[in-house]
């Protein structure tokens, strides 16, 4: 007994000391190291490299798939971000939760090359204007089959609930983005929280599943499935909507008149950050018209840099699927960020039409 | 000293059932029976009982029942008629049906996605012949049919173990003692197969029940197991409380099923087979 104590505290020991070490090199950043958390490939990979060349600072590049996982990570602690990019609504979470940085715009020469338009868009999550830079924007809209589906039908929302494409609509799978629509036909806001309300949505969500109307709720599949055009109309985002677009060329993408979500995805600086200066500098970097354009190449996401916009062709600008025009624009809101009470209430629901 | 040092060899995988296994259970346990603000509560375990959950843990329990049914129907007669195949070299025999798994079996599940979707393989196929489409993807067929190809090895397996471990002169002494077939099935193969396909049952069973990826994938949302709400607990609605209550109880369907498991399995036919 006495041995298996022995060995027991031993095994402790070693765990300890490893613990330590782990944390003792994590402790040796000095100024010259910066540690990034973005979306995955959703940068050029050769831009960090030219920053790292241009400034001799050395960034850990890390990626995530959705905000919340980037909230886990975040909150768990145990990397210190010095800068990180996600979605509005997350990002007003956090700055919520007084997590978030003041930046100093002035000691970025390029921000000045970022859209105004979109900069007061911004001011939907970041009010105080000074915690946020905007790296790519976007739209929900409707990616339809246009040899089976004609341009006025995804011009509103009743599509999504008509019972003759049985079998033909692929929905989102995660909660907001479904119930936006639901929403918006109902006649309320894609930021509803009065319970009652969302239950209404939900009946109608419930129903257009009843009727047999949703082929599936899908997040990454959608553009494969829509591409091997498996189904007629997807709900989905521009940016996917492109790549889907691209691939086959009987796909178009439609943002419904009665108006849907625009998606904003910022830059941030955590608590976290032990080097801000270097965080600036990144960020003022990203904002520098080439970069911004590689990038753009890369992501082909609408870019908040106006010079981007104005390099690019005339096919690419009327895209919407890249592009939202500025009509689409004043008809789109934002996401506000829930509480944990809030989210809670919209997961029930959600589990609860899945469950149905 | 010796044996100290035996000890110490243990000592890495004790390391790693601390950190992997022992903590994280601590940890879900802490979670399931608080509430976020630290405080004591059945709430999250009781959550089981409303209509989504026991929707979604009903319908769990029905296609991880089906699933074992239907590995169980495929596996037995397979292993009756490999072990009479008197084939020399049994490794050979595993080896074909180890091979499979040697993919990712995620892999594997979203190749049954491509096979099985609307204008999918499968389906171009049929169209070709001129015979009418299937439509099983995103039903709980499908999500079946993805289970019992992913967990079918792990039924045959065991029972094919415990087959092999007849001894044909068995067999013969109840033929000359005038059994027919059907007898010496009932009298010796079944009951000394037991075992095997008890452990076949459980390892079919307990991963069924427990699982959200392939349900997720072929499913397409429109199938809703327990796995796939305490993923979304923690993932989308960041409720690490709700999703631990469930995961409790889930364990505990779990460890009734290795209990039913080590009150048939004497022999340890489910620990011999990895």
């Amino acid at each position: 007994m006495k041995k298996k104590i022995l060995s027991l505290t031993l095994i402790m020991a070693l765990t300890a000391s490893l613990c330590a070490c782990g944390s003792g090199s994590s402790a040796k950043k000095d100024g010259q190291t910066l540690t990034v958390l973005n979306y995955g490939k959703y940068i050029d990979e050769s831009v960090i490299k030219d920053f790292e060349k241009e400034t001799g600072i050395t960034v850990h590049y890390e990626e995530y798939e959705s905000p919340e996982e980037m909230y886990t990570k975040y909150k768990a602690g145990s990397i210190d971000y010095d800068v990180i990019c996600s979605s509005e609504y997350m990002v007003e979470k956090l700055i919520n939760e007084g997590e978030v940085l003041e930046m100093d715009y002035e000691s970025m020469d390029n921000y000045k090359n970022l859209d105004t338009s979109i900069l007061d868009m911004a001011a939907s999550y970041d009010k105080d204007h000074c915690y946020s830079v905007p790296y790519f924007y976007g739209t929900l809209g409707l990616l339809y089959n246009t040899n089976e589906i004609s341009p006025d039908i995804v011009s509103s929302w009743d599509c999504l609930w008509d019972p003759t494409y049985e079998d033909e609509i692929i929905m989102e799978n995660s909660v907001r983005d479904t119930f936006s629509p639901a929403l918006i036909s109902l006649g309320y806001s894609i930021n509803e929280t009065d319970e009652s309300h969302l239950k209404e949505a939900l009946a109608l969500l419930k129903k257009q599943k009843d009727d047999k109307i949703v082929y599936g709720y899908y997040v990454d599949e959608t553009a494969d499935a829509m591409i091997a055009e498996e189904a007629n109309i997807a709900l989905c985002y521009s940016g996917e909507a492109a790549l889907a677009m691209d691939e086959n060329e009987n796909l178009a993408y439609s943002v419904p008149e009665e108006g849907s979500n625009l998606w904003i995805d910022s830059w941030f600086i955590p608590k976290s950050c032990s080097n801000q200066k270097a965080a600036l500098q990144f960020l003022n970097y990203l904002c520098k018209d080439d970069v911004a354009q590689k990038n753009f190449e890369y992501v082909e996401y609408a870019s908040p840099i106006t010079s981007v916009v104005e390099n690019q062709d005339a096919e690419v600008l009327q895209n919407e699927a890249i592009n939202p025009s500025s009509d689409t624009i004043s008809r789109c809101t934002l996401f506000t960020a829930l509480d944990d009470e809030q989210s809670a209430v919209y997961t029930k629901l959600w589990q609860e039409l899945l469950s149905n | 000293m010796s044996k100290l040092k035996k000890q110490l060899l243990a000592g890495p995988y004790c390391i790693w059932m601390i950190g992997f296994i022992v903590l994280p259970t601590i940890m879900i346990l802490y979670y399931a029976f608080t509430n976020s603000d630290g405080g004591f509560t059945l709430e999250y375990i009781a959550s089981i009982a409303n209509e989504t959950n026991r929707k979604a843990m009903g319908l769990s329990l029905k296609l991880g029942i089906i699933c074992t049914i239907i590995c169980l129907v495929l596996s037995y007669p397979l292993a009756l008629i490999l072990n009479n195949m008197q084939i020399k070299n049994q490794g050979l025999v595993v080896f074909i049906f180890m091979l499979p798994m040697w993919m990712n079996f995620m892999l594997r599940i979203l190749a049954w996605k491509l096979l099985l979707s609307k204008n999918g393989v499968i389906n171009s196929i049929l169209t070709s012949l001129g015979l009418s489409r299937i439509s099983i993807i995103n039903t709980p067929a499908a999500v079946v049919l993805g289970m019992v190809y992913d967990f079918l090895p792990f039924m045959l397996l065991p029972i094919y173990n415990s087959m092999t471990r007849i001894r044909k002169d068995w067999i013969d002494a109840a033929r000359d003692l005038g059994a027919n077939n059907i007898t010496i099935f009932f009298k010796i193969i079944l009951p000394l197969t037991v075992s095997g396909i008890i452990s076949g049952i459980v390892m079919v069973f307990v991963p069924s029940l427990t699982s959200f990826a392939i349900s997720q994938v072929l499913g397409g949302g429109h199938v809703l197991l327990i796995g796939n709400v305490i993923e979304q607990d923690f993932m989308q609605g960041m409720q690490w409380n709700a999703g631990s209550g469930l995961s409790f109880v889930l364990m505990i369907f779990v460890l009734v099923s290795m209990a039913l498991v080590n009150a048939f399995d004497k022999e340890g036919e489910g620990t011999a087979l990895c």
